[in-house]
């Protein structure tokens, strides 16, 4: 395992990164044309309601002292208060968040189901016909969007076959994973296909290493080159890979769940922008940013246990 | 590798470059769809079999057929005619979305790849803090601040893309700049400006292209995105995804007015990404 010092020291790293993403939420506010205080009101408000609802977001203090007070109401876990909404922005995300949260690990999995063999059978004959054949259609696959791609099935499988909901989200966890398979399948078949690229690649270069070679020639059995060999080292980068690509997946899930009605945050993302509730908008963001940085963090630790030789530098 | 025994080599360089590329089935392929597709987005008044505006009250969502290859709307128009005339706003977002992020971010990769220091400590935590937002999510926050629309599109996606060409350029400058001929250029008594750009840029472009090519194919991905969720290219301007859009509420009864704009984004994608790939092989340096 990762040493303490190690895990200590990507900690501290983060603090200054985190800082930075605090201005450009504060900013996202801050930076609305015309009068932020105006610009959340409802069309028929009062002068009054607007002075309240400046009061409200401190608009009133100069912007270092607004800043401030953003930076210590964040971190005691307070958002402010959605306008459309009318709830505290803490509690309608930790509310929503489990559902997106689900759909991207459902997704995650759905991919590394489809791309991990595939990417065997592709590269145990590199160029052959199957792996052309494997190549072409996810080449096309990452020429579709995500919500072309979440369509597609919708017509074909929910609409036409009947398979599958139309949408929706269920109540149990079994039911979740019926009602979700086909918001999760749109995403996994686009991760997917950054997947098998890069896990292909790193296949055929690992089965073609010295020490791939010389553990056959010692005579282990093929499994355990396998296993102890071949998969752990393409294991690695695929980690590092699926770490990296936590944006895209969580871009995904937005979208998946807007073709899909399912209510997780990246519809309420959505929903917010159209309805101009910059409190919700800005939890949401920072919501999305933590996301990506404790799975970046956990990408880092997965990799330096899977790989020592990162440990040192 | 000097620029100054080049010039009388070069268009044969070029020929021969030209001859291997189109030696490329990938290339060749990807080439054909980019240039079919910048007719289409030029000419659609010529390409396009129907007005794509005419209401044909007597032809309400048909189904694909020979006379309507991709079926008709719920006013009669013919799909196949408005996809084509799709092209020239999608055309533009692949160019509009990614070529200000090119600049600023080729720029900016470049002076802080060859200065170091602290410019380039600040930009490293940047490009830190504009990577822990999901691309799409940092693009519709700016576009909430901004309001929907073609041009705010551009420039949230500029605001968010910029970093990924600074951190390519940024690497290859570096590599070059330990390089003898740049510190020859130094000997020399060369401007900083003039090494980084005539010098050390030429050598350091390539992959940065060749991302630009796969890029152009993410910004219609993601232009088209944007436009299906109403954020982008606002109705009634014909883009892909607005396309798409309009037809979700038909999709029982007229699948094809959601699915038929699709193709086009997934050919033209499909374009620029062989193209990239293909160039990404060819520039790719042998021996090293």
């Amino acid at each position: 395992m990762p040493s303490l010092s190690y895990l200590l020291a990507r900690l501290v790293q983060i603090i200054p990164t985190f800082l930075l993403v605090m201005v450009f939420i504060f900013l996202i506010v801050r930076l609305l044309p015309g009068d932020p205080a105006i610009a959340m009101a409802e069309a028929k408000a009062t002068d009054a309601q607007i002075e309240q609802i400046r009061r409200n977001l401190g608009l009133d203090q100069p912007l270092p002292v607004q800043f401030v007070v953003f930076v210590k109401n964040t971190l005691t876990g307070d958002l402010g208060r959605s306008i459309m909404l009318k709830a505290p922005v803490t509690e309608v995300i930790l509310a929503r968040l489990p559902t997106t949260i689900f759909l991207a690990l459902y997704s995650v999995v759905l991919a590394i189901c489809l791309a991990g063999p595939l990417a065997f059978l592709a590269a145990a004959r590199a160029n052959g016909a199957a792996d052309i054949a494997i190549r072409s259609v996810f080449q096309v696959g990452l020429s579709m969007p995500v919500f072309y791609i979440g369509l597609l099935l919708l017509t074909v499988l929910a609409a036409k076959l009947r398979l599958f909901p139309v949408g929706g989200y269920g109540t149990s966890f079994l039911d979740n994973l019926y009602h979700l398979i086909l918001p999760a399948l749109s995403v996994a078949l686009y991760t997917s296909a950054i997947i098998l690229r890069n896990l292909r690649a790193s296949l055929i270069e690992v089965l073609d290493a010295d020490y791939v070679q010389f553990a056959r020639a010692k005579g282990l059995s093929p499994r355990i080159v396998m296993t102890r060999h071949v998969l752990r080292n393409a294991m690695v980068s695929t980690v590092t890979l699926l770490g990296l690509s936590i944006g895209n997946l969580m871009s995904g899930t937005l979208v998946t769940e807007t073709v899909f009605a399912v209510p997780g945050v990246g519809r309420l993302m959505l929903e917010a922008i159209f309805a101009r509730d910059y409190p919700l908008i800005q939890g949401l963001t920072l919501t999305f940013a933590v996301l990506v940085s404790v799975v970046f963090l956990l990408t880092d630790v997965v990799q330096s246990w899977l790989d020592p030789r990162l440990r040192q530098s | 590798m000097s620029a100054v025994t080049l010039p009388a080599a070069r268009p044969s360089r070029l020929k021969a470059f030209l001859a291997r590329a189109f030696a490329k089935p990938a290339f060749v392929t990807g080439f054909a769809i980019l240039v079919l597709s910048l007719a289409l987005a030029l000419f659609p008044g010529v390409l396009a079999p129907y007005d794509p505006l005419a209401f044909d009250l007597d032809a309400i969502q048909q189904g694909p057929s020979l006379a309507h290859l991709f079926g008709t709307d719920n006013f009669g128009r013919d799909m196949l005619s408005r996809v084509i005339w799709a092209y020239s706003v999608d055309m533009q977002m692949a160019f509009f979305a990614t070529v200000f992020a090119l600049l600023i971010g080729v720029t900016t990769g470049a002076i802080v790849g060859y200065y170091g220091g602290i410019a380039d400590m600040i930009f490293g935590r940047c490009v830190d803090a504009i990577i822990t937002f999901p691309f799409l999510v940092l693009v519709i926050a700016i576009v909430a601040v901004l309001g929907p629309g073609l041009v705010n599109m551009y420039v949230a996606i500029t605001a968010v893309n910029w970093v990924y060409y600074a951190r390519l350029t940024r690497a290859e400058i570096m590599a070059q700049k330990a390089n003898d001929y740049a510190a020859a250029g130094r000997v020399l008594g060369y401007s900083d400006t003039r090494i980084i750009f005539r010098h050390l840029l030429p050598n350091a472009i390539s992959p940065v292209i060749v991302y630009w090519m796969t890029d152009m194919a993410l910004a219609i991905l993601l232009g088209s995105s944007l436009g299906y969720l109403g954020l982008g290219a606002q109705p009634p301007a014909a883009e892909w995804g607005v396309l798409i859009a309009e037809g979700r509420n038909f999709l029982m009864t007229a699948w094809w007015m959601s699915l038929t704009p699709g193709i086009a984004i997934v050919v033209t994608g499909l374009g620029f990404s062989l193209l990239g790939d293909a160039l990404a092989d060819l520039l790719r340096p042998k021996g090293r």
